[in-house]
């Protein structure tokens, strides 16, 4: 009996310290470094009386801006969507020599600095550079337009989507595919209906985590977009501009419409996750 | 694919049609496979090239001296300043969430996790402007720092901050599922043994964080020396003051110093390389371990 009790008070008091050191920390970390500054924007700009906000947030030339940020972050996405899936299922699936050292590559856009990055684009993609040289002839322009913005965000974009779904395929079982295959079915056939639909949420994940990434990327754009005005102006490199000219007001106001799509992109990717994880 | 048909099989024949059923003809492989490499070529590999060659193409001399020249010494040095706090403070965070999270249960846990990741999805040039906006000479905070004399944005400050806030996240996102897999089991053992909550931490969890606290720092690390569109904002580009090595980059770049910027450039691609190769090889002994138990 009194082991028993004993056993139970054990049970019932974590022995384990340090909960009040770790998330008090933690915590406060977060507070300062994170939430009140993210706050500060949102309150600095509720200072601004609507029609200001308005204004600022509406002015064509930001306009312009988010249509350029947001299409070229879709194209991008969707470029990797596709291309990233292959990758992945190449990766998986396939030995071939140098495979080791490819899929370490996957992850350069993390790894290299985002300037570097984009001096590199522009020089390559230029029409004198290693590969612009070969579309210049067929008036095709990459740097300074807004395919060059699509390359720079396909680039940014790329690891996502590939290390979201190589786990998935790596895990998935090989038994469901001999299955379909002794049911009848081709090989194209399995691969739409039974490993399609087992990798698509971790597609999605990844898809949704690369668009996120692209629509708030300044240093990999800004070499290769040649920043013309209601052309090649991305949303972030504006806010850098008025934040140069002091003009907080209207740099804040912008944030704040990133910030959202940033929060609604956020939940977006959780959701996806936790589909994800249901379905795994 | 006749074959599928003439069920049942024998075991044998089984055998000999599974790799077929389940796999592509060599011919689909093999375009696959070439699509794939070019995407990558065109997108990984090339930008790398161009990086390499457009530092070394003049010669080893002029490559040394564009990387030994006093503002991109003075940029290399504020650079691997920025990372000895950044880091560290980073990883110290890092481990006490995780340890939070993945040994304790309260409410709140799925909110704390989501809050952690908000950098990932704030653009940098966001991040700069919070807190310009805050700290900066004409920001909120601005005329009681100016009181005390104390200078935060346009300065180094600054920089450390925002890339701080960038790369919060890494060591935190590794440990926290690393953590919460492998549950308290024992640490709870070394606590009833008598061991005290701190040498319990540095000898039964250190030990087992170890390699994923390694490949969070590695990430943090890598992310940090590159920051770019949040320093852009608040460091004010003070030549040999507050330019770090993207930004001294940048510069170059702009003053047509295409030699320069792309030798600069290298040694961060180097980092770059190193954090790949450290990042692989941390992948690749998990990945043996995982295989060995099982392998029986």
């Amino acid at each position: 009996m009194i082991r028993e009790s004993k056993m139970r008070t054990a049970a019932l008091k974590p022995v384990i310290p340090g909960f009040g050191l770790t998330m008090g920390f933690s915590v406060l970390y977060l507070s300062l470094l994170l939430i009140i500054p993210v706050a500060g924007l949102i309150l600095f700009t509720l200072q601004m009386s609507w029609e200001d906000f308005w204004r600022a947030v509406s002015h064509p030339q930001v306009v312009a801006s988010y249509k350029l940020s947001f299409l070229a972050s879709f194209i991008g996405a969707s470029i990797n969507a596709v291309f990233g899936t292959l990758v992945a299922w190449v990766l998986v699936r396939y030995s071939f020599p140098g495979k080791r050292i490819i899929d370490g590559l996957v992850d350069l856009p993390f790894a290299l600095p985002t300037a570097v990055a984009g001096i590199a684009l522009v020089t390559l993609y230029a029409g004198t550079g290693w590969v612009g040289q070969y579309f210049e002839p067929f008036g095709i322009r990459i740097a300074y337009s807004q395919i060059g913005v699509v390359i720079a965000l396909t680039y940014i974009g790329l690891p996502f989507v590939v290390r979201t779904v190589q786990p998935v395929l790596a895990d998935f079982e090989k038994e469901l595919e001999e299955a379909s295959a002794a049911l009848g079915a081709n090989r194209l056939t399995t691969i739409r209906r039974v490993i399609f639909p087992a990798i698509l949420p971790a597609l999605l994940t990844g898809y949704a985590l690369a668009f996120a990434r692209a629509v708030g990327e300044y240093g990999s754009v800004i070499f290769i977009s040649g920043n013309l005005p209601y052309k090649t102006e991305i949303t972030p490199l504006l806010i850098v501009a008025k934040a140069e000219q002091y003009d907080y007001h209207g740099a804040a106001a912008i944030g704040v419409v990133m910030l959202g799509a940033a929060f609604i992109l956020l939940l977006l990717i959780n959701g996806l996750q936790w589909w994800a994880s249901r379905r795994g | 694919m006749t074959t599928t048909n003439t069920l049942p099989l024998t075991s044998a024949e089984a055998m000999q049609y599974t790799p077929k059923a389940t796999a592509e003809p060599g011919w689909v492989k093999w375009t696959l496979v070439s699509i794939a490499l070019t995407f990558l070529t065109l997108f990984l590999i090339l930008p790398l090239v161009v990086v390499l060659y457009g530092a070394f193409e003049a010669g080893m001399q002029v490559w040394w001296q564009a990387v030994t020249e006093p503002d991109a010494l003075s940029a290399i040095r504020l650079t691997l300043f920025v990372l000895l706090i950044v880091v560290p403070l980073n990883a110290i965070f890092g481990v006490a969430i995780a340890w939070a999270i993945a040994k304790f249960e309260f409410r709140g846990k799925t909110i704390l996790i989501s809050i952690i990741d908000m950098p990932f999805a704030i653009s940098p040039v966001v991040v700069g402007l919070i807190f310009v906006i805050l700290l900066g000479s004409q920001g909120w905070f601005g005329p009681w720092l100016a009181e005390h004399d104390v200078r935060i944005i346009f300065a180094v400050p600054g920089i450390v901050i925002v890339i701080l806030f960038g790369t919060l996240p890494f060591v935190a996102r590794e440990l926290i599922p690393l953590m919460q897999q492998q549950g308290k089991e024992e640490e709870e053992a070394s606590l009833t043994l008598g061991a005290s909550g701190w040498k319990t931490f540095w000898h039964v969890t250190l030990p087992n964080i170890k390699w994923g606290l390694i490949y969070g720092v590695v990430l943090c690390n890598a992310r940090a020396m590159g920051e770019f569109g949040a320093v852009a904002i608040v460091s004010g580009r003070i030549r040999g003051e507050t330019n770090t090595m993207p930004l001294h980059i940048e510069v170059l770049y702009n003053e047509y110093m295409f030699t320069a910027a792309f030798a600069v450039s290298s040694l961060l691609t180097g980092l770059a390389l190193v954090t790949i190769v450290v990042k692989s090889w941390i992948e690749w002994k998990d990945e043996r371990k995982q295989k060995s138990p099982s392998a029986h």
